[in-house]
């Protein structure tokens, strides 16, 4: 059987391709300096090379430990703030002024109170994350709730729901849309901060491994961390589109 | 002894600081297993009235008393306008909602769901969500919704009003079906009054705001009905006329 690749598909593949190739091409005529711009034929040798070390494996392990508690330490305290926002006022009101307060400053504008809090160990790392993450889902979540049709929250009136059933049957699948759109902003987020903060205070990440083999001027080096962090980028909101998926049969 | 009992009812909003009155006096009885249609040119508060009755809205002055034969059994069960229906249950469990709510054995929601499914004709499509159903088949499920309930009473706010003709004259008759079977009484909205025609045992007619029940007319045309039967009755063409007459009065007042 011949799969069929529609011509939308077909340029959707080819534009990367044609990058690549011109990179290539610049690269090995020297058109752009290879000191700089390696070519991506040595950017993968350099990461086979790195993979078979192991040294590789060490950092990827790092930052995505580092990544997953992170994001489940923002956004499950982010998720249950946020329904208790978009269901009770005086939540609302209570959390709004705080939320604003905090949610312009850049979560890397606070790592040097967050490494004086909690030192230069992984926790401070996970903390960096987690800060990132909860504003985007804790308001996204409010708002998925405030959000929900008036009529479905008298439908359940009507049918007599109990507290805990509006909550399990209405508030929770109703707001859960807009949560996630909330949780794929934060993982973007999420890896944007945790590189970010690998290279001011680490030693051990895709980020900390991106920043020194710049200063060793190891750009092939460098290169495979910026390929790796696209790559895992790309990863998770494949991921999380999937549990979506998942999720929202209803959509 | 009858089913549902309004004491001189009325209700007022605040809006923009000036007290508007929506229902003003209404004080009227409905009997058991009667089919009761509420009559009324659109902003003159039948809605309003029917959310009462439905515990979502208090009133002002007066009261409501819906009679309960049953202490198992909820006092009244609501079919809304459109979009009633939850979009995250499939069409099984929006039918079953209600019962679910009530926490009862599931044995016995299964059968219920299963029969009222059945009923509306949508047992091959219970295991969908409603953003796969037409309009019409979204009512059934509505429709199947509170009569799975079992309640004292039903209430219908203009439960077809989105539908086109066809679909609706489809659905008009399958109620009728169901509620000879159950002899539920029912309170019903709708502007439209060849539906009221249809449908009703009695048809209360409402002036515009504030709402006020100005005329009762007792629908005595023999069931099963059907719409033919209807247009070329000729008693009931008199009703039409005199309805119809007295809407559009209430239609023009209600611009000046």
């Amino acid at each position: 059987m011949r799969k069929k690749v529609s011509i939308p598909q077909l340029i959707t593949i080819s534009s990367p391709i044609c990058l690549l190739l011109l990179w290539e091409f610049c690269s090995q005529f020297e058109i752009l300096d290879p000191r700089f711009f390696p070519a991506p034929t040595l950017i993968i040798q350099t990461l086979v090379q790195m993979g078979e070390s192991g040294e590789l494996f060490t950092h990827v392990t790092v930052s995505l430990t580092r990544i997953v508690f992170g994001f489940l330490l923002g956004v499950i305290p982010a998720i249950c703030i946020g329904l208790l926002m978009g269901m009770y006022r005086y939540f609302r009101h209570f959390f709004s002024p705080i939320i604003m307060i905090f949610m312009p400053i850049p979560t890397l504008a606070m790592l040097p109170i967050i490494l004086i809090l909690f030192g230069i160990g992984e926790f401070s790392k996970m903390i960096t994350i987690a800060i990132s993450v909860f504003f985007p889902v804790a308001i996204n979540t409010a708002a998925g709730v405030a959000n929900i049709d008036k009529i479905y929250v008298d439908v359940a009136k009507n049918y007599q729901a109990n507290a805990k059933d509006f909550f399990f049957k209405i508030a929770l699948p109703g707001s859960l849309p807009v949560m996630l759109e909330g949780i794929q902003m934060g993982q973007a987020i999420a890896l944007l901060t945790i590189v970010a903060a690998e290279m001011i205070g680490a030693n051990s990440g895709i980020g900390y491994l991106i920043w020194m083999n710049y200063k060793a001027f190891l750009l092939p080096q460098m290169y495979v961390g910026l390929l790796l962090i696209s790559f895992f980028g790309y990863f998770f909101s494949l991921l999380l589109r999937g549990i979506e998926r998942k999720l929202l049969p209803w959509k | 002894m009858s089913k549902i009992e309004i004491n001189q009812l009325s209700k007022k909003f605040i809006k923009r600081n000036k007290y508007i009155e929506a229902l003003q006096d209404i004080t009227l009885s409905i009997q058991p297993g009667e089919f009761v249609c509420l009559l009324g040119p659109s902003g003159c508060g039948k809605t309003t009235l029917l959310r009462i009755l439905a515990n979502l809205e208090k009133t002002s002055t007066g009261e409501v008393k819906i009679h309960q034969t049953d202490k198992e059994k909820p006092l009244q069960s609501m079919v809304f306008q459109e979009n009633g229906i939850i979009p995250w249950l499939t069409v099984e469990e929006n039918v079953a909602f209600g019962l679910k709510m009530r926490h009862l054995p599931s044995a016995y929601i299964k059968e219920r769901t299963d029969y009222y499914l059945y009923k509306v004709g949508l047992t091959n499509f219970k295991r969908l969500y409603p953003k796969e159903l037409s309009g019409g088949m979204k009512q059934r499920v509505s429709i199947a919704r509170a009569f799975a309930n079992d309640p004292e009473i039903l209430l219908m706010d203009e439960p077809f009003a989105a539908l086109d003709e066809q679909n609706k004259f489809i659905l008009q008759e399958e109620l009728l079906s169901i509620w000879q079977e159950t002899k539920k009484t029912v309170l019903f909205i709708t502007h439209s009054i060849d539906e009221a025609l249809l449908l009703s045992d009695r048809i209360l007619l409402m002036s515009s705001q504030p709402g006020r029940i100005v005329k009762d007319i007792n629908i005595e045309m023999e069931r099963p009905r059907s719409i033919e039967k209807v247009r070329s009755d000729p008693a009931m063409t008199d009703i039409f006329l005199d309805v119809w007459e007295h809407l559009q009065n209430e239609v023009k007042q209600a611009r000046l």
